[in-house]
């Protein structure tokens, strides 16, 4: 990602004429960019999977691969769709210039191209790569990458769809006490680390983390993308969990400082995933019953003194691959009827 | 012919954006493809390979007008949006009023080049 936009960039210059190579690349070198070239869309588009470039300058009228079909492949190339296309061409007739345009292209300059005009289109069209690249780059610190790459894909637009999954919420016990008892720069290094250690395993079973809150995570497998297991990776997640926390614990003795302890509540079934707020402050979550239960149960471990909670659905989905102790009907609160909560054998594989 | 071979306008403009030396090279450059684009044309008329006689008449159109030769932009376009059905009707005469005003815009841009 580059600083600014008038900095240099890295351009790829595609045409099969060499004349125009040369006095293209000339251009852009006066302006003080870095320019590589290639002689149809062929050897372009092998430089682009190979390099990283920020724009690519292409000629329509090329032998082997013309330039419509360059941008017909990149449309459909993930790593390449967003890359700028400023098409520069001496094709005849608008409805090609509109083809261009439809195809992805940033921008259209006739040839022989002028200098001043190729600056000011080349800026722009670099300032709003600029961008577009902080915001994945702020997506991807922000959002996990199925969140990212389904908004990639799919588009933003507010409202949920329905799915089926499994909703994992946990919580680090006395984590106020904790807290208070040392110092807060040690608190954020201590999240931090926890966090570290929980996402990963969290992604390496395909959930995703859709809430942060203090000590609080809130985890779902089988959205936005669907899971053929999503209650076997939610307790998969679960026990590695807690297996991460002993070994972390055991260096926290080691240094002398409190263990932590943490409490997870797992409950499957139907939910609604998708965008809630405003169109310029959104967040991708799960709403629904099942997102109640599986808090509740949370909140549950610490009166049953378990670790692992889950609910009937999550323990008939699993069958007899999970080892449970059934803790009998619990009255749990928003709920009419006593639930059935299974507590997970710790130390088991699934 | 009242207009000049080459536009002095568009190339001294191409000389001051791109720079005097560049420009030699530039010319040098378009005067080593040139013959064999022309070649390109006969031959694609005689295979009536549509696609590679369009693209050849394209890229002249496209050098001739960087340079400021009017004509020659006019006589490739021609050959470009025209197709290879006007070129067989004069049975290839198109391609030869085109090669004879290479021939004028070379000795042209020679002399600018030496200047």
């Amino acid at each position: 990602m580059r600083e600014h936009a008038t900095g240099p960039a890295r351009l790829l210059v595609v045409d099969d004429n060499k004349v125009n190579r040369l006095l293209l690349t000339r251009s852009l070198e006066l302006q003080g960019h870095r320019v590589a070239t290639a002689e149809n869309g062929r050897v372009a588009l092998e430089m682009l999977r190979r390099e990283s470039f920020d724009l690519l300058l292409l000629d329509m009228e090329m032998p082997e691969m013309d330039g419509f079909q360059v941008l017909e492949q990149m449309a459909g190339d993930l790593q390449l769709r967003d890359l700028p296309v400023i098409v520069t061409s001496s094709l005849e007739g608008i409805a090609n210039v509109v083809r261009c345009i439809e195809l992805g292209a940033e921008d259209y300059l006739p040839k022989p191209v002028n200098p001043v005009l190729l600056k000011a289109r080349l800026g722009a069209s670099l300032e709003k790569k600029r961008l577009r690249d902080q915001q994945k780059e702020w997506m991807r610190r922000f959002a996990t990458r199925e969140v990212a790459q389904d908004l990639q894909v799919s588009g933003f637009a507010l409202g949920g769809k329905r799915v089926h999954g499994a909703v994992m919420f946990t919580d680090i016990r006395g984590f106020t006490t904790l807290a208070e008892t040392q110092p807060p720069e040690e608190t954020i290094e201590l999240l931090n680390t926890y966090y570290t250690l929980m996402f990963d395993s969290i992604a390496s079973y395909g959930g995703v983390v859709t809430m942060m809150a203090g000590d609080g995570l809130m985890a779902v497998f089988g959205a936005p993308l669907p899971l053929r297991d999503p209650c076997a990776g939610a307790v998969r997640t679960a026990l590695e969990m807690i297996e991460t926390i002993e070994l972390f614990n055991l260096e926290r003795v080691a240094a002398d400082k409190p263990q932590i302890r943490i409490g997870i509540g797992i409950a499957s079934g139907e939910m609604v995933a998708g965008y809630t707020g405003t169109n310029e402050r959104a967040t991708y979550t799960c709403i629904g019953d099942t997102v109640n239960l599986a808090s509740r149960l949370e909140a549950h471990t610490k009166a049953a003194a378990r670790t692992i909670l889950i609910d009937g659905a999550t323990r008939a989905a699993l069958g007899d691959r999970v080892q449970v102790e059934q803790l009998g009907p619990v009255p749990i609160r928003g709920k009419m009827e006593p639930v059935e909560v299974f507590s997970v054998n710790l130390g088991q594989k699934l | 012919m009242s207009e000049p071979t080459i536009d002095r306008a568009i190339y001294d403009e191409l000389k001051e954006a791109a720079g005097a030396e560049f420009v030699i090279e530039l010319v040098d450059t378009f005067l080593t493809e040139a013959p064999s684009m022309l070649d390109e044309l006969r031959h694609s008329f005689a295979a009536h390979d549509a696609d590679v006689f369009r693209r050849t008449a394209h890229s002249l159109k496209s050098n001739a007008n960087t340079f400021g030769a009017h004509a020659l932009g006019a006589l490739a376009k021609e050959l470009e949006l025209g197709g290879l059905a006007p070129v067989v009707a004069t049975d290839g005469q198109s391609i030869e009023a085109l090669a004879q005003e290479y021939a004028r815009v070379a000795a042209a841009l020679k002399e600018l080049r030496n200047a």
